[in-house]
């Protein structure tokens, strides 16, 4: 394979680059083996974007493997048929796998801070498998990878290379990723969700980087995503998965417009919950010029006021190291404030964890982003709910049972999931749990981190609605900590703007979100995806005309 | 799949009821790879004889039943030792003293150890600092060579053999404590339970020692080998234990000289003393395997 084959007339649109019929994948566990993918026919021509949406669990990063013609440990292709441009990679070998992947089929994974080797500079692997195939030498390697962050808008294209991963950013990363699998021109690109992982003001960037390159060099791309709006800007066709079957496909704007099944109408529907903003009259937490810092170096908090009011929401929202969980941490104690005060129910909190009474302890109850390790996994959901209505209720025994499977009741599961450990749970599963066990303190207070952003679009609609009707019923207040504006749409009553460890704005969520916005949060509000496919072409559009002035950005 | 509305299209996949412990380990068993199970019944045999020595075997622990260094014979199969005493008796009681001693000591090494390490590993800090250091100066001097000091200083009972050894080992137990324990304590449901105002021992018990507990089940069968080698190496140097308890490392030394007129018995406490580490080894080694989390297709 050289390079001059991969010129002009080779990848004009158009030809049949992948195709798969009747794919069928299975995956064991304890001896089973049970399906994952149940018969998926996929085309993909040259240059063409199709996009993979579904819930998780839908296959979709299965069959975006499978295009490679890789099953993961513990999953097999049992049958069907995978042809990669005139080559049938069900029957190839692994050496001819091996000399396609990298060169002419390429991946890009969701986590890029996890995929690239630490203990390389990012430049060393960008080039490794071009240089490696002998597509070029190593100086024209190293010019054209050069070439490439240029071209996806990294920030000093000539040196970036030279540092190793941990010393970018995570939309950095993702970019150099992106250059990586882009370096030997490949015919095909996996993209695993390359934007799940970050902020939305970096998602921006990344897709338009993204969509940039793959359209210049005519590259055919698998976008997997779960996120409806990305793939709406990404995508010339989109295709639905669901339990590993297809549900439908149609070119991107026939399927945002005219969605036929009703499993896709109700994934449309997911980003229109909204309700409406309701003042608080009685305080129940307020958080009075607060200043906060790690060690004796870097302020995180910089006097910091919010004021949450009883049976109401506040939703905190800010890019990553804008200081919303250090907020959280300085409310629950685990880091105690350099300045300023925490009043909870009129009275002053005590700064330290240590100092703090089981009382205000209960009333003040935590859920976590990631409940996979927000749940000791050798715990079963007996005692990960029992222990805190034992704890600080004195319940036991048949007491406690009961008060657990009401519990359970209350968020929407039934006894049989009584003694299951965390590893036998769904993610959505998973984080009503913690909601339960938040429960069980009866706090006045739960302070919800991300509590949804792992979690795909029904997930997380159910596990909102969940939080309102608890909410409804019980008149606890949430702090909400949040990167996502469609979920402070649906939930907030009141929004809290941070960045860079201050408070931007703050207000009832009518008027916050009403233009005019101070300059930060109009860069955060408008860097929300629509689901209109020529949403980013405006918002670039609208950028390049007028730049939003006064903020720095870390990872321009 | 037009004709598929959601909710109905596919049943989402159905949770399985979990098994009970005792299936699961069975199942576990049956799959075991041969080594495994060869470790197995090794294991399960010492232990049998060592519980029942006073049963099996055919003479009194230290009694002088024939002449000093009788060939094998139908009254003693396996001769006689140095002073006239049953070899094959020795060797039984042997099981029984040299794998009790080293259990023990084991076991006191990893409540010293492992308390120690998950202790440090939530304190951190002056304390973690304190504690490593010190283990670092014990763990820089050559242990067989501390042992057999101190055991010179304090006097080689039962007693200072086990709290000697078990001391010096805890420290390399404490140190595979403290670092898996590290990573754990980090986690988000640790962090919850101290929010949740949980005690020390709560934590340390429930919160982060299941979640260790693999890594230290296999490290507490290769410590017991060590151990094991460490009690015998003693004995066979004189510091061990001491006469007449049988134990198999003095037996070694004391019938060393029989190996130059051709007569192998000496070599057979040795080799009780091999087959014992191999045989646990590969129970170790399954163990481990089964709980990295690697599967046997990659």
């Amino acid at each position: 394979m050289t390079t001059d084959q991969k010129t002009a007339p080779a990848r004009a649109k158009g030809e049949t680059l992948l195709e798969i019929r009747n794919l069928q994948i299975e995956g064991q566990s304890d001896d089973v083996w049970h399906p994952i993918v149940r018969g998926v026919d996929l085309t993909l021509h040259r240059g063409e974007v199709l996009g993979l949406i579904g819930e998780s669990g839908a296959g979709k990063s299965t069959i975006g493997l499978a295009a490679m013609g890789y099953a993961r440990p513990g999953c097999r292709i049992s049958s069907g048929s995978i042809v990669f441009d005139g080559i049938d990679l069900m029957k190839a070998d692994l050496e001819i796998k091996r000399k396609l992947w990298g060169s002419r089929i390429a991946y890009v994974a969701q986590s890029a801070a996890a995929a690239f080797n630490p203990a390389h500079p990012i430049l060393e692997q960008t080039i490794e498998t071009g240089v490696r195939e002998g597509m070029r030498n190593r100086a024209e390697a190293i010019a054209d990878a050069k070439q490439l962050y240029g071209r996806l808008r990294l920030p000093d294209p000539d040196k970036i290379g030279y540092r190793y991963p941990h010393q970018v950013s995570g939309g950095q990363l993702q970019r150099a990723m992106t250059a990586m699998a882009m370096a030997c021109r490949p015919d095909l690109i996996v993209f695993d969700e390359p934007t799940t992982a970050l902020d939305v003001t970096t998602q921006v960037e990344v897709l338009a980087a993204i969509r940039d390159i793959v359209e210049q060099f005519h590259t055919a791309a698998i976008y997997i995503t779960h996120d409806l709006a990305v793939v709406a800007q990404m995508a010339d066709r989109i295709k639905v998965l669901r339990y590993g079957k297809e549900v439908e496909q149609a070119p991107t704007r026939e399927m945002l417009t005219h969605p036929k099944e009703d499993y896709t109408k109700s994934l449309w529907a997911v980003r229109e919950l909204e309700n409406p903003p309701r003042a608080g009259k009685e305080i129940i937490l307020s958080i009075d010029h607060v200043t906060a810092s790690y060690g004796n170096s870097v302020t995180v908090l910089d006097d910091v006021t919010v004021k949450v009011p009883r049976g109401r929401t506040v939703a905190v929202v800010g890019e990553s190291g804008s200081g919303k969980s250090t907020l959280a941490r300085v409310i629950t104690g685990l880091l105690p404030p350099s300045k300023g005060q925490v009043t909870f129910e009129g009275k002053p909190l005590p700064p330290a964890l240590k100092q703090r009474t089981k009382d205000s302890l209960r009333r003040i109850q935590m859920i976590y982003q990631m409940a996979d390790t927000a749940m000791n996994p050798r715990h079963r959901v007996s005692d990960l709910i029992g222990r805190p209505a034992e704890l600080y209720l004195g319940l036991k025994g048949r007491a406690r049972e009961k008060r657990v499977i009401e519990l359970l009741n209350l968020i929407e599961l039934d006894e049989s999931f009584y003694d299951r450990l965390p590893a036998e749970l769904s993610g959505g599963q998973k984080q009503r749990v913690c909601i339960a066990r938040a429960l069980a303190a009866e706090p006045d207070l739960i302070i919800c981190d991300e509590v949804t952003s792992a979690l795909d679009q029904i997930v997380q609609e159910g596990i909102l609605k969940l939080l309102l009707r608890l909410q409804s019923e019980l008149n606890v207040s949430y702090l909400f900590i949040t990167h996502d504006i469609a979920t402070v749409r649906a939930i907030a009553d009141e929004i809290v703007v941070m960045y860079q460890g201050k408070v931007v704005q703050q207000g009832l969520k009518n008027e916050v979100l009403q233009p005019p916005h101070p300059a930060y949060t109009e860069l955060l509000l408008s860097s929300v995806p629509e689901m209109d496919p020529d949403w980013l072409n405006n918002l670039l559009a609208k950028r390049a005309a007028k730049p939003i002035s006064g903020i720095k950005r870390a990872d321009a | 799949m037009s004709a598929e509305t959601p909710g109905m299209a596919v049943e989402p996949p159905i949770v399985r009821r979990r098994r009970g412990f005792r299936s699961r380990a069975w199942r576990g068993l049956k799959k075991a790879p041969p080594t495994a199970w060869f470790g197995l019944i090794v294991v399960f045999l010492y232990v049998f004889v060592a519980l029942f020595a006073s049963w099996i075997a055919p003479f009194p622990e230290s009694e002088a039943t024939g002449a000093a260094f009788e060939p094998w014979s139908s009254e003693h199969l396996l001769g006689t030792d140095q002073l006239g005493r049953d070899m094959l008796t020795r060797m039984i009681y042997g099981a029984r003293n040299t794998i009790g001693i080293a259990f023990a000591t084991t076991i006191l090494a990893f409540l010293i150890g492992g308390i120690l390490g998950i202790l440090v590993s939530i304190m951190r800090g002056w304390a973690d600092q304190f504690v490593s250091r010190g283990v670092d100066v014990v763990m820089a001097i050559p242990a067989l060579i501390f042992a057999l000091m101190l055991l010179s200083i304090v006097g080689p009972s039962t007693t200072n053999i086990i709290l000697i050894i078990a001391i010096l080992d805890s420290t390399r137990v404490y140190r595979l404590t403290r670092s898996v324990a590290m990573n754990v304590v980090v986690m988000d449901y640790v962090e919850s339970a101290r929010l949740r105002g949980e005690g020390l021992g709560w934590i340390m018990g429930r919160e982060i020692l299941p979640n260790i507990l693999p890594p230290l089940v296999a490290e507490f069968g290769l410590r017991f080998c060590f151990v094991f080698l460490t009690i015998s190496a003693l004995s066979f140097l004189g510091l061990g234990i001491q006469p007449p308890t049988a134990d198999w490392g003095s037996m070694v030394r004391e019938n060393a000289t029989l190996i130059s007129y051709g007569d192998i018995t000496p070599l057979l406490p040795a080799g009780a003393i091999a087959l014992l580490t191999v045989a646990v080894n590969f129970v170790v080694d399954w163990f481990l395997h089964k709980t990295s989390g690697l599967r046997d297709d990659d």
